[in-house]
Parts: structure tokens; C-alpha cells; sequence
């Protein structure tokens, strides 16, 4: 056990051995530290302008990510590397090639996104050696610019990889800090504590499993893109924390042959990368999924556990049959990722317990899947609704197994019984998708809310249907306007 | 092309001489990039600072009963309370003196989220602790939240309307071949400047008080610090080096936070820091109007608007604010580049129990110009023209067809030339049989072209307000600094007006600090608004800057013995006769020579006047003109869309800067494709704000932007009038491009009729919207 936080901000090393386990990284940076580069702008991980660069050790290797510092705790920096936009200049002063880029290309108006937008491209470029439009929009959908319009800011990212990148002088920098990252992973559980709140970041699962039990109140973060607004928004002062980020063995994604096993602590962007080769529906979905940070932050647990109706993944994992394990002190209990939801944010997780890993069956060759996600903008959106289609035909034509799982459309995510009751044994048709509309409305009662109308909901649950029957009975019929799954087709 | 276009041609195509027309960066940039362009919040505290919080109302409308505030001031941190009770002056902010605006409500409570109290402590985070512990006890009552509502109610109006009338509306429509009658909904818009309101507020001796404040209207802020304070406006100074965004809603809105920060620094005596959360932000301030347009229109079968009766309703919110200048813009704008033979106008500026609508890059020009774009589309729709051949039969030009409206001739109209060379340049024609085709063959994606115009109006059509001041001092080692009543929210306003300095004393731009924006320096100024920056301020800034040359060049003549003729400022250097002087030994010289060096200048628009109360003047100096033309795709089962292409040819007379102007246009354009997209402002019927952050609140992304997207400044065309080197405002023009992309859609959901069913797609045309609009048309062509 260690009661001091030690993590490095540029070269320095900072101990820490008290503080509020849920100041934010942003406050500590522009309160105490007055590093003022970094800006708050939305104070919820969705504007982007708090950008910063977090490496860490991972499995070994030293990995830099872009996270939203606003919704970042402190203490979940333990055995990190800090990056901010001051950090980026020479010794001389010259600017970094990714600020000088933005600079020649009027890149900045009013000026308050850029060291955001300076630090998700400078993620970028130490990971990228070449990325195409696609890709940075990708690297930027979490960083709002309300001046630009965006054209001069990607044409700076996209000369700056003209210039070439010193891999070299990057690979030796990178050696040194990952050499004293390691120095500072000691393999103990870091408690902090101030006024009667406490922090616990444990090191491996076993030890996580008896904090659980010890602490059965506690909330457990993981990426904190949810829990972070809480505490911002929400304004809440969680009395106790134990947090999994440290607990390596749970960021394990495996491939058993007809099954892939995600720990539960896997972020969106290794998750992408595993459910991307099962489909590539599946890899829009995760790239869709939030901004380039949240990506980085968020996990596959967090984002079942958390019980949100309108999480991206539930859906496709339950189409797909998922199963969930859940872990109390040694035992484990395994259960269908469906029967995990309970009601509007009540899961089947008993005290002691959390979600260790999440196990999803690969689907069988003649399997025909489907992922739509419907949002008001495009990208970094929140589901208004998202649909994951499973179907098995049999050797007539006929329907054997149907797996309709919606989000958005109830208080959980939820399986449309009626309407694959009424898929079953039918021919795979036009027909069959309107015998499965009509009973749409027995399954979902959906609500009107600031994302969309009961309406709009309902009628799209069932075209979604019809897009489902266009992509695999007409392949050559375009069925979408926007994404990966356009883009290809584009060049 | 017309001879406008051509005159000055030769002159504008010489090498450009000096920073003026360069495309110079911004001069914060590479601050910016580095983290190093300090926002208010950046700055280093003062000693002792403490922040605010404001506590707010949780219910739209009704009466404020009781308000306990016990546990608030008992709560970690606090170091004390405003409410209106502490207030020495005042406790109104109405920008336009109505006293419909107080700072904390007393008694009436007029939307959810309206001010009651301050708390103030030491820090930001126990300040926002402790408002949440306030016990307010309200009668309720039910809110009137949107134009259909409060015309149900009664039709309140905030502020007088207005009527511009020409020609016998009702003869004409009666005598036309066909009309018809139908509404738009137009939505609102939330600013989303990236830096939220702040002000920080440090009092001194005696009553002064100096206002950080992230405004776009300084003179206003000090005024109404010094009417809340009950002091003299010479007792107080605001400040501004740069917003991080403005967009018109830190013209009035900053009034809030800053009258508030100086209330509790000077209860408190000592600094005061107010920064609200950004859901905070969003929930207390005014937006973009939202408009419901009812309109009647006349026309030919050969696609001519024969007249034009149309009313513009807005959801003003609680308090008049800017309603009265923004309805009135509307109806300046709802005639875009099109004469109406007979038109009759009229605004309906609505009070509803919701934030008080304001200023915001457009002003209402948007609206009004929406509103024109449907006349047309229904006219296209209904004769079955292309909407882009309707739009060319209605141009201003010819005989007897260039007045507006308002009764003000339209002198230099170029719209119907640029909206040609447009076509050309992005190929519209073969795009559109291309598209044709397209239709024909894709069953669930369509596509949709669209070339809209723009013409906007420049000049506050509060006469008054277009004047402004600069302060230049040149100091003996020739460097130079320069304060105009100008605020820089991003736009580029201060490197322009610096370029327009370098240029007139013929020194590099590097030898010119552009200083903060501050009421002590140059007093009573207008707002940074109306895309008059430049206009204004440079013209001041030139002003102050011939003063001083003036002085430099007699003072040259006399030292050597030169005629004044003989006396020119190069690039880098005095040519004094046959000498060659550097500009800073000739500023020592006449230093030495006991030479002022330093000058006020000032500038006020000529030829401009408005009769409200007749609707007849001459409101515009000139227009600023563009087009776009946007091609998008649709996904009818989805109503989910993509912008594929965007092409604009837009005007800026001479550019003073190209590159700060063709951001201007790129970022005025994805901004109003936003507005006009993905960003809608939702209130359930409690009249809470639902979409009161990013998360809810959904303006265009990286990948929102179009696919392809190509933005070109209209060349040798200078501006007919003597503006500032011949230049044109650009920060609201350009955002009405994106009107192409609202028709674009409207285009595409179109051709599931075959071009003949008016789509009737309404703002913003969210998927949902859109979809709306698919089956609507699908089920009208069914029913044939």
C-alpha cells in the first residue's frame, strides 16, 4: 500500500500525498499548477478544449492517448506521464511542427479550442505515422471548433505529416519516460484519502475483488467519462472510490477460437480493434462511439455496467449474444449480458460484485448481422436509438434464430420479443421485416425526449429493419450517407 | 460582368505594396497554439480574489414567494451573498432601457434558469456547493414557451413591431395568377462560444471599479456597471484583450455577469471572479431567435413573385434585449437579392417565459432570408422551374426593380453575377442532370443540389451606433500602439485594423502592438457587432493615424525644406524630396522637434438614415454578396444525411485579408449549417432547457463539415463606396450561405415528387425533420 500519488507532469515528478480523489486533472493543472494552456469548456468531455496527453505503461509499452482533462481525477494519473499544450515547445522556444502547422494554415480564430485541438493532433502524430482525412476527423470528433468551420485545421494536420516525423528522436524520448514509468510501478495499492473521502487504485484483480467487498459502497470508475459529471455536473461528492485503471490483467482482450473474452477494463479503441474483424458494422459503431478521448478513457465495462439505456455497445453485444462475468471476492457468476438489465439504471450486479469480463461469441459464418446507430449529428452523438440485428436462416430460407436488440427505445437495453417472434420460421423477405414492424410497437414504448420523438424512434426501429433486409438481400444498394462504411466507397 | 465589377480592376491587380491585402496571420496565433493568449480565467489572480455563483430559478414563470438563503451563506467557503437588495443603483440591465430586465428577480419569475441571488466564496467550487442550497418557495404558473403559445395567449410583444409596406399587397395578390399560403418554422441557435461568459471585477479606490469582461460591447458594460454600482461611468473601466467566441452573444449578454461581479467586489471589497459552468451559461442566456414565418405569396406561372405578405413571429423570451433591431433586421432580410413588386412585411417580436432571445451573427438576417428562400422554393415547386431559374427571374435589376422593402434603392447589386460565375465554376448544370440520374437509379439514398445568394446589409440600423474611435501613439523608437473601440472574439479584427496602421506609416506590421480593448482609452463605443469591425475601426484607426503623418509631414517640410507634396510613407521608409529617411528617425526628429505623436481618431458611417415609424430610408451603407451552391445526400429511411460538396463565391470588396476573411466565411458557413442542421434548442414544457451542453446540444464536428468544399473571394470587385481600402464586412454575410444546404436537403427530399410537391422542410432539419418531410412528400404523391 502507498499513500502518496506519484505521476510525471512534462519531466517533472510530482508526489502527491493528499488530495480530493475527485479533483479534476484540469482544475489541478489551472488552479494549483497555473498552467493555463488547457481551457474548460464544457466541463463533460465533450468539447475537447481540456485536451491533454496521458502516456502509460501497457503491458509493457508506453502508450500515449489524448483524454479530456475535465472529467479526468487526479489520482487516476498514478504511474502516468502528463502532457500539456505548454510542454510542446523546443528548448529554443520553436513551436512544436503540429502547433506551426496550425499556425500556416490560419488553423485558429478565437483561439480557445486550439490547445485542445493542438493536443488531440499531437496524440496523433507521436501514434500516426500517416493518417488520412478520414482519420483525423476521427481524431478530432472530440474537439469542438466554433469559429473555423474546421477546413484550415485539417489541412495543418494533413501537412504536417508532409514534413515527415523524427521516429527516432520520438523512440528515445519515449524509452527514457517509459524507463521511469516503470521505476514508478511498484505493483502497490495507492490509497489516498482527505476529509473522510477515500481513493483506492489497486494493481491487480484480486486485490480490486477484496477492495469491492471491503468497500461495497464505493463507486468503482473506470474511464470516469461518466462518473466524471457526476462530480462537475451533478455536483456530487462521492465518499469512496476504488478505481480499476491500474488493474492491467482486465484490459486483456482474447481470442478463444469461437469467442472473443473482453476484461471488462479493455478501452473503446483495443475493443474496436477486436470487434472491428467480426464486422465492419461493428468497427463503425466503435469509431462512432463518443470523441477520440472518450474512446481512449471509456471501457467496455464501464460502459455495460454504468446501465445506461442508451449505451452504444449493450445492443450489439446482446445481438450477438454476449454473456457477462461478474466477480465477488474469488466467485464468479455468469449470465447473459441481456438478463444484466434490469430496469431504467438497475442492473443485476449484488453487493461485492462487478463486471470482470464480458465474453461474446463470434457469429457463425452463415450468421447475418447488422449495426445501426441513429444520432442527430453524425458523430460524438449519443444514440437517439441504435438497433444490432442476429439472424440464423436455415437451409430453406427460413428464419431459425433472430436476435433484435434496440437501445434507445426503452429504459434498458432491450430485445424486441414480439417482433422476433414474429421473424421466426418466415422467409427472409419484405415480408417477414413487415410482419416484424407490426409488432414493434408491442415491444417498445418508446419516449419523446431532446434526441428524438416516440415517433421518430419507432419508425426508424422498423426502417432499420428494411436497411437490415436491403444490405444483405441487395449489397449493391446504397443504404447509408455518412461514415467508414461510406467512406470506403469513396477512396 | 457588370462594369462594377470590372471598375478598379487594373488598380486592384497591381503588386500589393504593404500589409494591407496580405493574407497575414492572425496575430495571436502562435499564442494560441502554444496555450500562451490569455482568456480572462488565465490571467493571474488578484490577492484574496473570490468567486461567484449565481443561484437560479427552478420554475419558468410565476412569483417568487419566499427565498431562504440561510444554509447558503452557512456553507463551506462563503463569503457572502448578493441579492437585489444590495444593489446601490439600479436593478436593471435592459440594454435598450426598458427596465424589463432585472439583474435578480424579486418578485416575477420569468423563465427557468432567471437569476435570484449571488453567492460568493473562496472558491469557485464551494460557490457552486452552496447556491444549490437555496430554498426558494414559488407560486407557479403556467409558462408560455413558443410563438404559438404566446399568440394563443394573447400575442404579448416585447417591443413595438414593425411594417414595411410598398406597393397594394392585397391588389396585387388578388390580381396575381396563383398564390399561396403557408408557414415555416425557423429555429433557434445557441451560441456555443467555446469560452463561456466571465467577469472578473476588481475594486479600487474611491468608487472605481475595473470589469474584465469577455463582452463584445465594453461602453455598455461600463454603463451599466456604473448604473447597478449608482456611479458615475467615468468611476469605472472595462477591459477586453479577447473573447474566445462571441457570435453576438456577448454584445448584451455579458451584462449580467459583469454587473454581478462588480456588485459583489464592491460588497465585498474585494476581487471578484464570475465564471459560469457551461450548462449555467446556456440555461441563463439569450440565443438566436427562433421564427415562425406565415406568409402569402403571389406569383406567375413563368415563376415571377408577383407580391409577397408575410409575417415574422419570434420567440423573444422574457425581455425585450435586442428583439426590437433583430425582428427588424429580419424583415430587412426577407427579401434577400429578390424584388417583390408589392410586399407587405411585418414583425411580431413575442414575450414567452423562456431566456431572452438576442444578438447572434446574422441578427435576424438569417431568419428573414430563410423565409425568402421558401417564396422561391414554393414557387419553383409549384411551376415546376428550377428553383436556381426562379431565383434569377426574381433578382433586384432592371427598370423599376431595384427597391426594397424598406424604400432603399439597391445601388450595387452583384448577386445575380456571382450566383452565374458560381454556376459556372461548380458546374451546376451537369451536376444536376448527374443528380437527376442518380435519383433515378438509388432507391433509398437522394441527392439534392442547391445555389442560394446572399445579400446582406451593412450598417447598424441603429444609425447612432455606426461611429467609432481610435487611439494611435507612435513612440520615439518608431514602434507603434494602437486601441480601438474594437473587440477581438477571433475574428481577426485587431491584425486588420493593424494592417490598415502598418500600412498608412509604411512600417511593418511587427512594429505595431495591438493593445486590449479597454473604455479608459476610447470611450463610447459601439459594439463589435453588425460585421462592422473593420469598417468602423479602421476607418477610426486611419483617421488617427493621418492626424499624426499630417503632423510628421509639416514637421519634414520645415526640416527640410520640402514641399508637404514631396513627403511620402513607403514601405520601410520616409521618402522626404530626394532623401530616403527611416520612419524612426524621423520620429525622433520630430520628437525632438517637440511633435505630437500621438492621435484620437473617429469615423461615422455617411449617407445612412432609418424611419422606423415610416419604414423608409436608406438603413445600408452597401451589401455584401455571396452564393453557395450545396449538393448533399439523404438516406430515406433514416432521414440521416451527409453535405457532399459546398462551393462559395463569396464578396468582400478588396480584401484587407484574404485569409482572415476566407475563415470568416468557411467557419460562418459550417456555423450556419449547424444552426440550420443538427442544432436544436429543446424546452419541455416545464420550460426547461434540455439542450444545455454539448452532450444534448449538438453543433458540427470536423467530419460535419462538407466532403468537398471549396471557397473562393469575389476578385476585382471593390466596394463601390470609400470603405476602409475598398474592402466589405464579412463576419455575418457568410453564414447565410449555408441556406444552401437547408435547400439542398428540401432538393433531395423534393425529388420523391418529382420536383412538384414543396418539401416544406423546416429548420432544423435535424434526420427527424427530414424523415418528416420524406413522408410527407411520398404520401402527397401518392395521393396524387
Amino acid at each position: 500500500m502507498r499513500r502518496t500519488l506519484r505521476f510525471i507532469l512534462g519531466e517533472e515528478l510530482i508526489e502527491i500525498a493528499a488530495c480530493d480523489p475527485t479533483l479534476t486533472v484540469l482544475d489541478w493543472l489551472r488552479l494549483e499548477r497555473r498552467l493555463t494552456g488547457s481551457k474548460e469548456g464544457c466541463a463533460e468531455g465533450d468539447c475537447g478544449a481540456c485536451t491533454v496527453v496521458v502516456g502509460r505503461l501497457d503491458r509493457g509499452r508506453l502508450r500515449y492517448e489524448a483524454i479530456n482533462a475535465c472529467i479526468r481525477f487526479l489520482p487516476t494519473l498514478e504511474g502516468c506521464h502528463l502532457l500539456t499544450v505548454e510542454h510542446l515547445k523546443a528548448a529554443d522556444g520553436g513551436l512544436h511542427p503540429v502547433q506551426q502547422a496550425l499556425v500556416t494554415h490560419h488553423g485558429s480564430q478565437c483561439g480557445f479550442c486550439t490547445p485542445g485541438i493542438v493536443m488531440s493532433l499531437f496524440a496523433l502524430w507521436l501514434n500516426e505515422a500517416a493518417p488520412d482525412v478520414a482519420r483525423i476527423e476521427d481524431a478530432l470528433a472530440g474537439n469542438l471548433c466554433r469559429c473555423t468551420g474546421y477546413q484550415p485545421i485539417i489541412a495543418a494536420a494533413l501537412a504536417l505529416y508532409r514534413g515527415g516525423r523524427p521516429q527516432e528522436r520520438l523512440a528515445q524520448a519515449e524509452a527514457a519516460i517509459a524507463a521511469r514509468l516503470a521505476e514508478l510501478a511498484d505493483g502497490e495499492t495507492l490509497v489516498l484519502g482527505e476529509a473522510g473521502r477515500s481513493f483506492h487504485a489497486p494493481v491487480t484483480q484480486a486485490a480490486l475483488a477484496e477492495l469491492v467487498m471491503q468497500h461495497p459502497d464505493a463507486i468503482l470508475v473506470a474511464g470516469a467519462t461518466d462518473v466524471g459529471l457526476w462530480v462537475t455536473k451533478g455536483m456530487q461528492i462521492p465518499p469512496a472510490i476504488l478505481y480499476l485503471g491500474r488493474c492491467e490483467e482486465m484490459r486483456s482482450i482474447v481470442d478463444t477460437g469461437d469467442t472473443l473474452r473482453f476484461g471488462a477494463m479493455a478501452n473503446h479503441g483495443d475493443v474496436r480493434a477486436a470487434l472491428a474483424a467480426l464486422s465492419p458494422q461493428l468497427d463503425e459503431l466503435m469509431r462512432r462511439f463518443g470523441g477520440e478521448q472518450v474512446r481512449n478513457a471509456g471501457t467496455i465495462g464501464g460502459n455495460i455496467a454504468n446501465g445506461s439505456p442508451i449505451g452504444d455497445l449493450p445492443p450489439a453485444l446482446i445481438a450477438l449474444g454476449a454473456r457477462l462475468l461478474l466477480r465477488s471476492g474469488t466467485g464468479l457468476r455468469e449470465i447473459a449480458l441481456e438478463d444484466f438489465f434490469l430496469d431504467y439504471r438497475k442492473q443485476d450486479r449484488r453487493k461485492g460484485e462487478f463486471v470482470s469480463e464480458i465474453i461474446v461469441p463470434k457469429p457463425p459464418a452463415d450468421a447475418l448481422f447488422h449495426v445501426s446507430k441513429i444520432s442527430k449529428r453524425f458523430d460524438e452523438d449519443i444514440s437517439a436509438l441504435c438497433a444490432a440485428f442476429f439472424l440464423r436462416i436455415d437451409a430453406e430460407g427460413r428464419i431459425l434464430e433472430a436476435r433484435l436488440a434496440y437501445g434507445g427505445m426503452a429504459g434498458i437495453p432491450k430485445r424486441a420479443a414480439a417482433a422476433e417472434a414474429a421473424l421466426r420460421g418466415r422467409v427472409w423477405d419484405e415480408a417477414a421485416v413487415d410482419a416484424a414492424i407490426a409488432r414493434l410497437p408491442a415491444d417498445f414504448t418508446p419516449l419523446s425526449d431532446m434526441r428524438a420523438s416516440a415517433g421518430y424512434r419507432l419508425t426508424v426501429a422498423g426502417n432499420l429493419l428494411r436497411r437490415f433486409l436491403i444490405e444483405t438481400r441487395e449489397p449493391a444498394t446504397a443504404t447509408r450517407v455518412a461514415g467508414l462504411l461510406v467512406e470506403a466507397a469513396h477512396g | 460582368m457588370a462594369d462594377g465589377l470590372a471598375q478598379d480592376a487594373a488598380a486592384a491587380t497591381e503588386p500589393q505594396e504593404g500589409p494591407v491585402g496580405r493574407g497575414s496571420k492572425h496575430d495571436s496565433a502562435p499564442k494560441h497554439v502554444a496555450g500562451e493568449a490569455l482568456y480572462i480565467d488565465d490571467l493571474p489572480e488578484p490577492a484574496g480574489l473570490a468567486h461567484a455563483c449565481l443561484g437560479l430559478s427552478t420554475i419558468a414563470h410565476g412569483r417568487l414567494v419566499s427565498l431562504d438563503l440561510a444554509a447558503v451563506e452557512a456553507a463551506p467557503g462563503v463569503l457572502g451573498l448578493v441579492t437585489a437588495a444590495d444593489i446601490p443603483g439600479v436593478n436593471d440591465i435592459s440594454s435598450t432601457h426598458r427596465h424589463d430586465e432585472p439583474i435578480f428577480a424579486t418578485d416575477r419569475i420569468m423563465h427557468h434558469g432567471q437569476p435570484l441571488f449571488a453567492v460568493v466564496a473562496r472558491t469557485r467550487a464551494q460557490a457552486r456547493q452552496a447556491a444549490l442550497l437555496a430554498r426558494a418557495v414559488y407560486e407557479e404558473a403556467a409558462p408560455v414557451l413558443d410563438v404559438a403559445a404566446a399568440r394563443a395567449a394573447g400575442g404579448e410583444l416585447v417591443t413595438e413591431p414593425l411594417k414595411l409596406e410598398r406597393g397594394d399587397v392585397s391588389a396585387a395578390l388578388q390580381a396575381s395568377p396563383r398564390r399561396l399560403k403557408a408557414a415555416m418554422t425557423i429555429g433557434g441557435q445557441d451560441h456555443f462560444y467555446l469560452e463561456s461568459q466571465i467577469a472578473l471585477a476588481i475594486p479600487g479606490e474611491d468608487e472605481d471599479m475595473l470589469v474584465l469582461s469577455s463582452t463584445q460591447h465594453p461602453s455598455e458594460v461600463q454603463h451599466m456597471v456604473a448604473q447597478v454600482l449608482g456611479v458615475g461611468s467615468h468611476a469605472v473601466t472595462v477591459e477586453v484583450r479577447r473573447m474566445g467566441g462571441g457570435f453576438g452573444g456577448k454584445e448584451t449578454q455579458s451584462n449580467l455577469f459583469a454587473v454581478v461581479a462588480a456588485l459583489a467586489a464592491r460588497k465585498l471589497r474585494r476581487a471578484v471572479k464570475l465564471r459560469p459552468d457551461r450548462d449555467d451559461d446556456m440555461i441563463i442566456t439569450g440565443k438566436r431567435h427562433d421564427f415562425v414565418c406565415d406568409y402569402e405569396i403571389g406569383f406567375d406561372d413563368d415563376g415571377h413573385i408577383l407580391a409577397v405578405d408575410a409575417v415574422y413571429a419570434a420567440r423573444c423570451g422574457w425581455n425585450a434585449d435586442l428583439s426590437g433591431p433583430v425582428t427588424d433586421r429580419a424583415l430587412f432580410h426577407a427579401d434577400n437579392c429578390y424584388f417583390y413588386p408589392a410586399v407587405r412585411l411585418r414583425s411580431e417580436p413575442l414575450r414567452t417565459h423562456t431566456v431572452s432571445n438576442t444578438a447572434f451573427r446574422g441578427f435576424g438576417g438569417p431568419q428573414g432570408m430563410v423565409g425568402a428562400e421558401r417564396f422561391i422554393e414554393e414557387v419553383a415547386f409549384a411551376t415546376g422551374l428550377d428553383p436556381l431559374e426562379v431565383r434569377r427571374r426574381n433578382l433586384y435589376g432592371g427598370e423599376n426593380r431595384d427597391i426594397t422593402p424598406y424604400h432603399q434603392r439597391v445601388e450595387d447589386m452583384i448577386a445575380g453575377e456571382v450566383m452565374a460565375q458560381l454556376e459556372r465554376d461548380c458546374d451546376y448544370r451537369a451536376r444536376r442532370e448527374a443528380i437527376a440520374a442518380f435519383n433515378r437509379e438509388s432507391r433509398i439514398v437522394k441527392r439534392g443540389l442547391a445555389l442560394t445568394p446572399v445579400k446582406f446589409g451593412i450598417s447598424f440600423t441603429a444609425t447612432w451606433y455606426n461611429q467609432a474611435g481610435a487611439l494611435v501613439h507612435v513612440y520615439t523608437d518608431g514602434t507603434i500602439a494602437l486601441n480601438h473601440g474594437g473587440t477581438e472574439m477571433g475574428q481577426g479584427l485587431y491584425v486588420k485594423v493593424a494592417q490598415v496602421v502598418a500600412q498608412a506609416f509604411g512600417v511593418g506590421l511587427d512594429q505595431v502592438k495591438i493593445t486590449a480593448t479597454t473604455t479608459g482609452k476610447v470611450p463610447n463605443t459601439s459594439a463589435t457587432a453588425a460585421s462592422s469591425g473593420s469598417d468602423l475601426n479602421g476607418m477610426a484607426a486611419l483617421d488617427a493615424c493621418e492626424t499624426i503623418k499630417a503632423r510628421l509631414v509639416a514637421f519634414a517640410a520645415r526640416h527640410w525644406q520640402e514641399s508637404p507634396e514631396a513627403i511620402r510613407f513607403r514601405q520601410g521608409h520616409v521618402q522626404v524630396g530626394g532623401r530616403e529617411i527611416a520612419f524612426v528617425d524621423l520620429v525622433k526628429a520630430a520628437y525632438v522637434a517637440r511633435t505630437q505623436l500621438s492621435a484620437t481618431g473617429f469615423y461615422a458611417t455617411p449617407k445612412i438614415n432609418w424611419d422606423r415609424k415610416a419604414g423608409r430610408g436608406h438603413p445600408f451603407y452597401y451589401f455584401a454578396y455571396g452564393a453557395a451552391a450545396t449538393e448533399v445526400a439523404i438516406d430515406t429511411l433514416t432521414g440521416e444525411y451527409k453535405v457532399e460538396r459546398t462551393d462559395i463565391l463569396h464578396d468582400c470588396g478588396t480584401s484587407l485579408n484574404p485569409a482572415i476573411d476566407i475563415g470568416q466565411i468557411e467557419g460562418g458557413f459550417v456555423q450556419g449549417m449547424g444552426w440550420l442542421t443538427t442544432e436544436e434548442l429543446v424546452f419541455d414544457d416545464k420550460g426547461r432547457l434540455r439542450t444545455h451542453a454539448p452532450s444534448t446540444y449538438k453543433i458540427p464536428v470536423a467530419s460535419d463539415r462538407p466532403r468537398i468544399f471549396n471557397v473562393a473571394l469575389l476578385q476585382n470587385a471593390p466596394n463601390r463606396e470609400p470603405t476602409i481600402h475598398r474592402s466589405k464586412a464579412v463576419g455575418e454575410p457568410p453564414l447565410m450561405l449555408a441556406i444552401s444546404v437547408l435547400h439542398a436537403l428540401s432538393d433531395a427530399v423534393a425529388s420523391l415528387g418529382g420536383h412538384r410537391i414543396c418539401p416544406r422542410l423546416d429548420a432544423p432539419a435535424t434526420p427527424e425533420r427530414v424523415l418528416a418531410a420524406v413522408e410527407r412528400v411520398r404520401a402527397e404523391a401518392l395521393a396524387g
